[in-house]
């Protein structure tokens, strides 16, 4: 019996914009999900659903063993971080804390120990007095923080809450986040475009591209096994290397360079996938590779380049000890059991 | 070089401006403390005469009118009702209107603003004769619910509350309601809060509105007792000094609510920021 369930939820827009399509999703008490996805894929309309603030189009929302579809916000028992934070700009941040319990007619003092429990959580005691105005994007973001963990709410929604940190308070606010939720153990959805940030929240990731759930699984097992083009090439970065060509008789096919024994039957238009840090120089290797450029991050070298005789961009990851000039020419090949091979044309995956 | 003597310059211009303005003030003051003879004599005072404190006590305990029932100070009570009224209930109302507008989901919630906002284009003095008779018929002529409530619709209130309402983010609606906020807690612990600088705005403006009423009032009271201050400058018996004295003090109230209002106003567009 899982905590959140949506049942064949779908929502269209009253313009008629379809932005979820039927979808199905179990999530356990205590779960971080993360649902990650390109822009106008619908991450943000299937949050609000489970917020209330939009309406359900058809299916089912069952919080806690209850169908929540027609309860109104305020009484969902929900707590959700908006992009821009959504403080209350005339109060100050005690205040901000206090407001969702005061509207639950709890005793001052009552108030008082949570709101001082939660600010000493995320360490804002000392700003308690502060309007939101006076505070740095990264001291909002605890605020925001801050008023959703202290009515300990049955499930916490995040929309984006990190994207208008610069990238070092990113990096550092998700790691809190992270700790955050393992620590207070509330049921959580994340909602994010930045798949770094989907990867290490995350103890399940959903995929969704147009209003689908692509794939659904923890970050790892959707990082090893990908099941589309879509989802091969949207998590992990940099990103996977796709190179067209024709699979037939077990045998992979395009101008520069062939790979045999393929275990599949699969006759026709394909696209092969391998991710940049799985590839390695030989000798005598398969992809014969002119360098173009060099990105030096210091712990890895990212390596763009031309294959042989054909315009496809391959982007590949050596360690930053190894020194590549641009101009050079490499012979690549692929490590073992790492190359995937996608339909052409329905984007699923071969082996 | 430039940029001093443009100041100076626009300094300049600010105080013939306010020169023009003050002088007839500054000559009708004067003269409000001399007495009548020297002023029908000898024409405006531009120095003070020794007649200050006679001359407005006599003013404001005279009782004037056609059947001697009123006094000016009465009459400042009744303006000060009036404009009270007419500023606080205009606040109002369209402060709930422009709320229905935004927030709730009205049909044709536009056009019905739309049409509010026509009103602006027909003035009092047009719909003067049929509210009049609505007044009648409802048998509040001559009350101060008469005086007031008819001229307290403001459509530019409501616009200024609903342009204002537009712009406060969604967010905040969502953030609120998740927060357990229902539709009368966000109105008043976040629309009111966050309007306060253009409500006390507003409020200055009514109040100076309703003070400033004329026509109206004079139509809807027949009894000397609702008299307000500004049609009674015109009602009001008495001498030439007398009557300067009573325009002297017909500016106060006005004059006296910005005052009292103006901090708040400008405390308020700090806080904002
Ligand atoms: N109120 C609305 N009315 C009509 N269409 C809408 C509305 N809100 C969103 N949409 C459409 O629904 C689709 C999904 O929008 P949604 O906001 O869920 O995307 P998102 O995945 O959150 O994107 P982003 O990462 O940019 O926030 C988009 O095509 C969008 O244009
Ligand atoms: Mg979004």
């Amino acid at each position: 019996m899982s905590f959140l369930e949506l049942k064949k939820v779908t929502k269209i827009y009253p313009n008629g914009t379809k932005a979820v399509q039927t979808t199905s999703l179990n999530i356990e008490k205590g779960e971080f999900m993360v649902f990650v996805g390109p822009s106008g894929c619908g991450k943000s309309t299937l949050l609000r659903m489970v917020a209330g603030l939009e309406d359900i189009t058809t299916g089912d929302i069952e919080l806690d063993k209850k169908i929540i579809n027609k309860i109104d916000p305020s009484e969902r028992d929900v707590a959700m971080v908006f992009q821009n934070y959504a403080l209350y700009p005339h109060m100050n941040v005690y205040n901000n804390l206090a407001y969702g319990l005061k509207n639950r007619g709890l005793a001052k003092d009552v108030i008082e120990k949570k709101v001082n429990a939660a600010a000493k959580l995320l360490q804002i005691s000392d700003y308690l007095e502060r309007r939101p105005a006076l505070l740095s994007g990264g001291q909002r973001q605890r605020v925001a923080m801050g008023r959703a963990i202290v009515r300990s709410p049955k499930i916490f929604l995040f929309d984006e809450p990190l994207s208008n940190l610069d990238a070092k308070l990113r990096i550092q606010m998700r790691l809190e986040i992270k700790k955050l939720q393992r620590k207070v153990g509330v049921t959580s959805i994340f909602v994010t475009h930045d798949q770094v940030e989907a990867m290490t929240l995350a103890d399940r990731l959903a995929v969704i591209n147009n209003g689908i759930i692509e794939q659904l699984g923890t970050p790892i097992e959707i990082y090893n096994n990908p099941t589309s083009v879509f989802v091969a090439g949207f998590i992990g970065s940099p990103q996977m290397n796709f190179i067209e060509g024709e699979l037939k008789n077990n045998k992979f096919k395009t101008q520069a360079f062939e790979i045999t024994g393929i275990k599949s039957d699969f006759d026709g238009k394909v696209i092969l996938g391998v991710r940049p840090e799985h590839l390695v120089q030989a000798n005598n290797g398969l992809i014969k590779f002119n360098v173009d450029l060099v990105e030096k991050l210091g712990s890895d070298n990212l390596v763009y380049g031309e294959i042989k005789d054909k315009k496809d961009l391959l982007c590949y990851r050596t360690p930053g000890n190894e020194k590549i000039n641009s101009g050079s020419k490499l012979a690549l090949n692929i490590q073992e059991n790492k190359l995937y091979i996608f339909n052409k044309k329905t984007g699923k995956r071969i082996i | 070089m430039t940029r001093l003597f443009t100041s100076s310059f626009s300094h300049l211009i600010l105080f013939i401006g306010i020169f023009i303005m003050i002088v007839p003030v500054w000559l009708i003051f004067a003269s409000s403390t001399h007495s009548s003879l020297s002023i029908n004599t000898q024409g405006l005072q531009v120095y003070l005469g020794d007649r200050f404190v006679e001359n407005y006590i006599r003013v404001l305990l005279y009782k004037g009118g056609f059947f001697k029932e009123i006094t000016a100070l009465k009459m400042f009570f009744n303006s000060f009702i009036m404009a009270t009224g007419v500023a606080i209930l205009s606040v109002v109302t369209s402060l709930m209107a422009a709320y229905a507008l935004v927030y709730y989901r009205i049909k044709y919630a536009t056009l019905l603003f739309w049409i509010i906002f026509i009103t602006i284009l027909v003035p009092l003095e047009l719909r003067i004769f049929p509210t009049y008779s609505v007044m009648a018929k409802l048998n509040l002529v001559n009350s101060y619910f008469g005086l007031i409530v008819p001229i307290s619709a403001s459509a530019v209130a409501t616009l200024f509350f609903r342009q204002f309402y537009k712009t406060v983010p969604d967010e905040l609606l969502e953030s609120a309601k998740l927060d357990g906020a229902n539709t009368w807690r966000f109105f008043i612990d976040f629309l009111v809060p966050l309007s306060k600088t253009m409500i006390v705005a507003m409020l200055i403006f009514m109040f100076v509105f309703g003070y400033n009423q004329y026509l109206w009032p004079l139509l809807v009271t027949s009894q000397e007792q609702y008299w307000t201050v500004v049609m009674g400058l015109k009602m009001m018996s008495g001498s030439i000094v007398h009557r300067f004295a009573f325009v002297m003090m017909s500016m106060i109230p006005p004059i006296l609510i910005i005052v009292i209002l103006q901090r708040h106003f400008i405390k308020g567009v700090f806080q904002d920021k």
